[in-house]
């Protein structure tokens, strides 16, 4: 007649304990959590100053710009027909120097059409510069005050995109194009072509 | 002889320092306006103007990113102002001038995020996790007074045999020993 109902509450103490205890830890836990997704997505993430680009999959804006060589004015019609590599460079561009021999490569390959944007540029320092590097483009648009790049969503030079068939914008590189970024925009091209 | 070199090196100092904390508060205290619009920017009528300097504000500088254009001296924020002014001039409504803006470089150009589902972490997370913490301590404090509350859990057999030892050798016949009448079964007897 002593007897408490055996078994049932000297137990449910201790559980409540462990469960106090773990809540006790768990805002531990969740900082812990938090700065290793910090810490991941610094050393993994993607870079913050590469903003992805609305455009893709959009077709070329409108523009009308002079060639700066001889030959008609460039528009959107410029991308009619042909996958296309458009890379907006500058003279006074350094990275543009850095990447430029990859294009003068896919040049040479012939699978895709080349079209320069020349941005903020002087005529006579571009063609400088494409007389000294050599010239990668079949055709070079003269972007004098940056209005067009504006229409492309450019916000620094080197930046390239490629363009299908349809003139529809499918891929864009910002940055120099680096020799591991030259085989994504070669993937690019050969799924585009298709 | 060194009293009076040690003396004059402190005012000086003092001084320098005197200086540094006036041209850091001028610094502080010129006013951001013009910071980096140029006056050649600058639209004729006043309300376009001041229109153009409101829209600049909610514009990110996508170059330096932590700037709006209206106070980058980037080339391309500068650009980009002009731009709006344009928009403006030609007759875009506030709206479309962001429209057109976000449509070539996306919502990122604006430096207060639209709310839309892939930005609703951002924008309620934050209440979410708030309500989610008054939730959990209203939790915690419920329990607490419930665990308060609740009678002191009853002994185990084990514990009351121990006890009972305790008790015999203790007391030795006195009638603690015995347990048999008042406070002997019932754990909870005591708060009647």
């Amino acid at each position: 007649m002593h007897h408490a109902p055996p078994g049932r509450s000297p137990r449910r103490v201790p559980r409540e304990r462990t469960l106090i205890r773990l809540i006790t830890f768990l805002p531990l836990a969740v900082a812990a959590a938090l700065v290793v997704v910090f810490f991941w997505t610094l050393k993994f993430g993607s870079d913050p100053s590469l903003v992805p680009s609305p455009l893709i999959d959009k077709p070329v804006p409108t523009f009308k710009i002079p060639s700066l060589t001889e030959g008609t004015d460039l528009t959107e019609e410029e991308f009619n027909g042909h996958v296309t590599v458009l890379n907006v460079f500058a003279s006074w561009c350094l990275p543009c120097r850095a990447e430029h021999p990859l294009l003068m490569d896919l040049a040479r390959d012939g699978k895709a059409r080349i079209v320069g944007l020349n941005y903020k540029d002087k005529t006579k320092d571009a063609k400088a510069w494409l007389e000294a590097l050599g010239n990668p483009y079949t055709r070079i648009g003269v972007d004098r005050t940056g209005r067009t790049a504006i229409e492309w969503g450019v916000y620094g030079v080197p930046e390239t995109f490629v363009i299908d068939k349809k003139g529809r914008i499918r891929h864009k590189q910002i940055g120099p194009i680096t020799s591991d970024q030259m085989l994504v925009i070669r993937r690019k091209i050969g799924q585009v072509a298709k | 002889m060194t009293g009076p070199v040690k003396r004059r090196s402190t005012i000086n100092l003092r001084a320098v320092a005197l200086s540094l904390a006036a041209v850091l508060l001028c610094g502080h205290m010129a006013p951001p306006l013009a910071k980096a619009v140029l006056p050649d920017e600058f639209l004729a009528d006043a309300s376009l103007e001041s229109r153009a300097r409101a829209l600049s504000k909610q514009l990110r500088c996508l170059v330096c990113q932590n700037q709006s254009i209206d106070n980058s001296d980037a080339e391309l924020a500068r650009d980009l102002r002009i731009l709006v002014r344009e928009r403006l001039k030609a007759g875009d409504s506030d709206t479309q001038v962001m429209a057109f803006l976000v449509a070539r470089y996306g919502d990122f150009i604006l430096l207060k995020p639209p709310v839309k589902p892939a930005t609703w972490l951002l924008w309620f997370g934050p209440l979410a996790i708030f309500v989610a913490a008054g939730l959990a301590i209203m939790i915690a404090v419920s329990w607490r007074k419930r665990f308060l509350k609740r009678p002191p859990a009853a002994l185990s057999h084990l514990e009351r045999a121990a006890l009972a030892r305790i008790l015999d050798h203790d007391g030795s016949g006195t009638q603690d020993g015995g347990g048999d009448d008042t406070n002997g079964g019932q754990p909870d007897g005591r708060s009647v």
